[in-house]
C-alpha cells in the first residue's frame, strides 16, 4: 500500500444520481456505494466501510486514511450561484493527464475552436504560478485570454482572466470572469476519478452566476467543451504523464502543468505517472 | 421549428446538421439527457412517449424519430433526395444499436453488451467501406450518387463519431474521404468529436 496515492479523497458519484447501490473501480479496486436514509455509503472489496465526504454535489471517498480534510470552495457558497452537476464522462487516459489537459490554455483555439479561444489569438502572456507551501496547493493566477464565448452567459469576445488551482492531486479548480459580474469569479471544477491509472471518470462541476441559461443549456456547454477534450486526451503519447521534467520540452504556456509535476514528484504522486530517471 | 436537443446526441446532430445545410433555422431547446434523464421527465414524455431524442416541432406537427425528420426537413429539397435513401436511412438506424451504443457505453457508462455491440460496429464499417470503395470506382463521392443526400446525413455522425466508442477508422480509406467530402459541404456544423476540415495548405 502507498499511502502517498491512498491517502487522498477521491470524487466516486454525483450524489443526486445515486438511485441503487452500485459498483465502480477506483485506484483500480473494486468498491461499491450506494446511499441509506439520506447517507452515503461506500465499502471496499472486502466489505470495509471506506471514509465518506458528501461535499460540491458529489460524494467523496478514500482507500486509505486522508491526514486532512477534503479541500473547500467557500466561493461557491456565495448566494446566488447556481450549483451545476454536469455528470460523468469516461476517457481512457491517466487521471493525472485530464488534470494537465484541464491546467494548460494553449490548446483553446485549436481543440476548442470559436468558444474557449480562436486563431489569430494564441499567445499565451506570461503569468504567475507557484507551490503555495502553507496549503500545499499548485497555483496559476494572471492568466489572460481572449475567448469568442467565454462561458453560455457570455454574449461576445471577451478577454477572459483565470486562476487554476489544483487542491488534491486528481482535482482542479478554476476561477475564470465571469460575463454577466465582471466583479466575480465563476467556478469551474474537473474532479477526477481514477478508475485505474489509465482509465478514469471524469466529474466536472459548476458553481456559476448565470440568471439567463437553463440548467440544460450549462450542462450541454459543458459537456460540449469536455467532449472536444477527450478525444484529445485518449490519443496522447506517452499514455502516462511523465515526472521528469526534462521529458517534454516546456513552452510559457506550460508553467502550470510544470509545477503540477513538481508538485506531484514532490509529494510522491505516482499513480498515471511515468516515473524516469532524472 | 423547435428542436428538443441534447448536444453529444449523434441522432441531433443528424437533424442540426442537415438543417445547417438547408440554411433552415431551428430554435434549439437542450434536454439534459445526462445525467438528469430529463428525456424521461413527465413533460418530455408528454411530447414523445418514447422518451428518445430528438424531437422536432413543427406548428401541429411533431417528429420523434431522426429520419422522418430528415424527410420532413428536405420535403422541399427533391435535390437532397433519392430513390436509395431509405435502405441508408435503415443502416444509419442500426448504427445507433452498433457504433452508438460503443460510443454511449464507453463515454457515459451506459448498459450494453458491449462485445455485441463492437462486433456489429465492425461489419456495419466494413459493409459501408465496401459501397463507399465501389461508389469510388464509379466516379461516385456520396451514398447514392454524385451529390449528398439525406443518406449520408443519416449516416455520418454515428461513423464519424465511430472512435469516441472505441473504434479506429484507419482502416477505412473510402470512409475516411467520404467524411472528408460531408466536412466540405457548403454550411457545415461540427460537433464534440467531429472537427471542422482545416483549410488545405496552399501552395505559397
Ligand atoms: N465553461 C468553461 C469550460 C471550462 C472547461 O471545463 N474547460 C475545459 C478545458 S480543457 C476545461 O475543461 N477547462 C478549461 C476552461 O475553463 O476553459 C469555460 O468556458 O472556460
Ligand atoms: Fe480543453
Amino acid at each position: 500500500m502507498n499511502t502517498a496515492i491512498e491517502n487522498h479523497w477521491y470524487p466516486v458519484a454525483m450524489i443526486s444520481g445515486i438511485d441503487g447501490p452500485r459498483e465502480t473501480l477506483l485506484l483500480g479496486k473494486k468498491i461499491t456505494l450506494g446511499r441509506k436514509d439520506g447517507t452515503c455509503w461506500v465499502k471496499d472489496a472486502t466489505g470495509k466501510a471506506l471514509p465518506t465526504v458528501e461535499r460540491f454535489g458529489h460524494l467523496w471517498t478514500s482507500p486509505g486514511q486522508p491526514n486532512r480534510d477534503l479541500f473547500t470552495i467557500p466561493e461557491a457558497d456565495s448566494p446566488g450561484r447556481r450549483l451545476v452537476d454536469v455528470g460523468s464522462v469516461k476517457v481512457k487516459c491517466s487521471p493525472l493527464r485530464a488534470v494537465e489537459n484541464f491546467l494548460d490554455i494553449a490548446h483553446f483555439p485549436f481543440v476548442h475552436t470559436d468558444i474557449l479561444g480562436a486563431e489569430p489569438h494564441t499567445e499565451v502572456d506570461r503569468y504567475d504560478v507557484k507551490i503555495r507551501e502553507e496549503v500545499d496547493e499548485v497555483w496559476a493566477t494572471k492568466v489572460k485570454f481572449y475567448q469568442p464565448q467565454a462561458a453560455k452567459s457570455a454574449a461576445g469576445g471577451i478577454t477572459t482572466e483565470y486562476m487554476y488551482r489544483v487542491p488534491a492531486p486528481t482535482c482542479s479548480v478554476l476561477y475564470k470572469t465571469c460575463p454577466p459580474r465582471p466583479g466575480e469569479w465563476d467556478i469551474i471544477t474537473l474532479f477526477v476519478q481514477p478508475l485505474t491509472d489509465e482509465w478514469c471518470e471524469v466529474w466536472p462541476w459548476m458553481a456559476l452566476y448565470d440568471d439567463e441559461s437553463t440548467m440544460s443549456e450549462m450542462v450541454s456547454f459543458q459537456q460540449l467543451i469536455f467532449m472536444q477534450d477527450r478525444s484529445i486526451l485518449e490519443n496522447q503519447i506517452p499514455r502516462k504523464l511523465p515526472l521528469d521534467p526534462g521529458m517534454e520540452v516546456p513552452t510559457q504556456a506550460d508553467m502550470t502543468s510544470v509545477a503540477y509535476r513538481r508538485w506531484l514528484k514532490k509529494i510522491g504522486y505516482t499513480y498515471g505517472a511515468q516515473l524516469v530517471a532524472a | 421549428m423547435i428542436l428538443y436537443d441534447y448536444v453529444l446526441s449523434a441522432s441531433c446532430y443528424k437533424v442540426r446538421l442537415m438543417a445547417a445545410l438547408l440554411g433552415t433555422p431551428l430554435i434549439l431547446r437542450a434536454v439534459n439527457f445526462h445525467p438528469a434523464r430529463e428525456h424521461k421527465s413527465p413533460e418530455m414524455l408528454a411530447l414523445n412517449p418514447k422518451g428518445t431524442l430528438p424531437i422536432l416541432q413543427d406548428g401541429e406537427t411533431v417528429l420523434t424519430d431522426s429520419a422522418d425528420i430528415l424527410r420532413h426537413l428536405t420535403m422541399d429539397h427533391p435535390e437532397w433526395r433519392s430513390p436509395d435513401d431509405d435502405r441508408w436511412l435503415a443502416f444509419a438506424s442500426d448504427l445507433n444499436e452498433s457504433l452508438g451504443l460503443a460510443r454511449l457505453h464507453d463515454v457515459i457508462g451506459y448498459e450494453a453488451d458491449i462485445d455485441t455491440a463492437r462486433a456489429a460496429g465492425v461489419t456495419a464499417l466494413r459493409k459501408l467501406e465496401a459501397h463507399l470503395t465501389e461508389q469510388r470506382f464509379d466516379g461516385l463521392i456520396f451514398l447514392t450518387g454524385k451529390a449528398p443526400t439525406i443518406a449520408d446525413i443519416a449516416c455520418f455522425p454515428n461513423t464519424a463519431l465511430a472512435p469516441d466508442g472505441g473504434f479506429s477508422l484507419d482502416p477505412y480509406p473510402s470512409i475516411r474521404l467520404w467524411m472528408r467530402a460531408v466536412r466540405s459541404l457548403p454550411g457545415f456544423i461540427e460537433m464534440p468529436g467531429i472537427h471542422r476540415l482545416h483549410e488545405l495548405a496552399h501552395p505559397a
